[in-house]
């Protein structure tokens, strides 16, 4: 039970995208095609859920076991950083394709606050591994539901004529922020 | 580039949230009153001007392929010192920030600068760019708090108004995208003239 709650508090009504306003950067980057956004929120979420295991080992086992809980920052940002390499070389051998297509997106993963957010929140509610796992994972779900269905609406407004200013960045927000505004709608569910 | 233009630029040519639409996550994230942008900006501006300093000052140390890490290293070592020196002076303000103030060392303007700017310039403009961008940010935030606050709660600085609540939508989240939405479209206007 505890774990449903979980997975539905995170995909819907605290979605990191649209009400934590975590990962907004990769949320407004890559969003103008489905197939990019697809790729990058699976890039997202294996970062995500391996971070998220070995920042809560390090945590319980180093930083707290020997009181230097005030080194988590650095420590974790370095865990993420080294992460993302790897996964930038495994990628580049296995699919070349989305290498390319991902490009100047995957290293900017370590950047991206999504991860480091969901790492750090972990800790902060006191989750025990499996609740972790369960947590990173269904964080990464919801920020990959919010970038498709994102994509899919922009795909879309291409094809609108919107007025001169508004075109590019400032529409996208609008939209966002009523996407935000349905998301709402799932609050009163947990 | 004159000391003054590279101060400026930070403002309205490449304010880094309004124009170049870097650090969107504190930005959207923090700004549900005037004061918590400000403080949010007072933060990353520190952050900013310390690791803009020290990263120029250690540039020629540091080895092309481990540059990255290195500069992450350093921000996240002052944004460890603004945690515990708000954490111990503003515990009310690190409170509402919360999660956002760790969040600083991923902020894409700090490292974006060190990368950018202060891995190539000298001590002095590295620490003008830092200010003028970190002013720029804060300025940028407490904007979008302020707007958001007077609509949303219909007070600005936490002096009230009007009675009861305003349009609520603006201090949720829906109302934090709408707001930087149409402020973009402002700046792009402004800096359309005076190009």
């Amino acid at each position: 039970m505890e774990y449903i709650i979980i997975v539905i508090s995170a995909i819907f009504v605290n979605n990191i995208v649209l009400a934590q306003f975590l990962g907004i950067c990769p949320f407004l980057g890559v969003s103008s095609k489905v197939e990019t956004s697809a790729g990058m929120a699976g890039a997202v979420t294996f970062v995500m859920v391996i971070a998220t295991i070995v920042t809560y080992l390090l945590q319980k086992y180093v930083l707290a076991a020997f009181g230097i809980a005030f080194m988590q920052t650095i420590t974790f940002i370095l865990v993420i950083a080294s992460l993302v390499q790897l996964v930038e070389i495994i990628l580049k051998k296995v699919s070349p394709a989305m290498y390319q297509a991902l490009g100047i997106f995957l290293p900017l993963i370590t950047t991206n606050c999504a991860v480091l957010g969901v790492a750090i929140l972990a800790v902060q509610k006191d989750y025990n591994l499996m609740e972790s796992v369960v947590f990173a994972i269904s964080n990464a779900v919801g920020f990959g539901l919010a970038l498709i269905t994102f994509a899919g609406l922009r795909e879309h407004m291409e094809l609108v004529n919107i007025p001169k200013g508004m075109k590019g960045v400032p529409i996208a927000l609008v939209v966002a922020g009523l996407l935000a505004l349905a998301f709402m709608g799932f609050a009163g569910l947990v | 580039m004159s000391q003054w233009k590279n101060f400026s630029k930070g403002f309205f040519k490449e304010n880094p949230v309004l124009v170049l639409l870097l650090g969107m996550c504190p930005t959207l994230g923090v700004t549900t009153s005037a004061i918590n942008g400000l403080g949010m900006g007072l933060a990353t501006t520190f952050v900013l001007v310390m690791s803009n300093l020290v990263v120029s000052m250690v540039k020629s140390q540091i080895p092309d392929k481990v540059r990255i890490p290195s500069f992450i290293v350093i921000i996240a070592s002052f944004v460890t010192m603004v945690e515990l020196l708000m954490q111990a002076y503003v515990p009310s303000l690190y409170d509402q920030l919360g999660l956002f103030i760790p969040l600083i060392v991923v902020n894409c303007i700090v490292l974006g600068r060190a990368e950018a700017f202060a891995s190539k310039n000298n001590i002095v403009s590295s620490l003008i760019d830092g200010l003028g961008m970190g002013l720029g940010f804060s300025m940028a935030l407490t904007i979008l708090g302020g707007i958001r606050e007077l609509l949303g709660s219909g007070s600005f600085f936490g002096f009230k108004f009007i009675q009861g609540d305003g349009m609520l939508v603006f201090v949720l989240a829906p109302g934090a995208f709408l707001a930087l939405g149409y402020l973009i479209v402002l700046i792009n206007k402004i800096n359309k003239k005076t190009a």
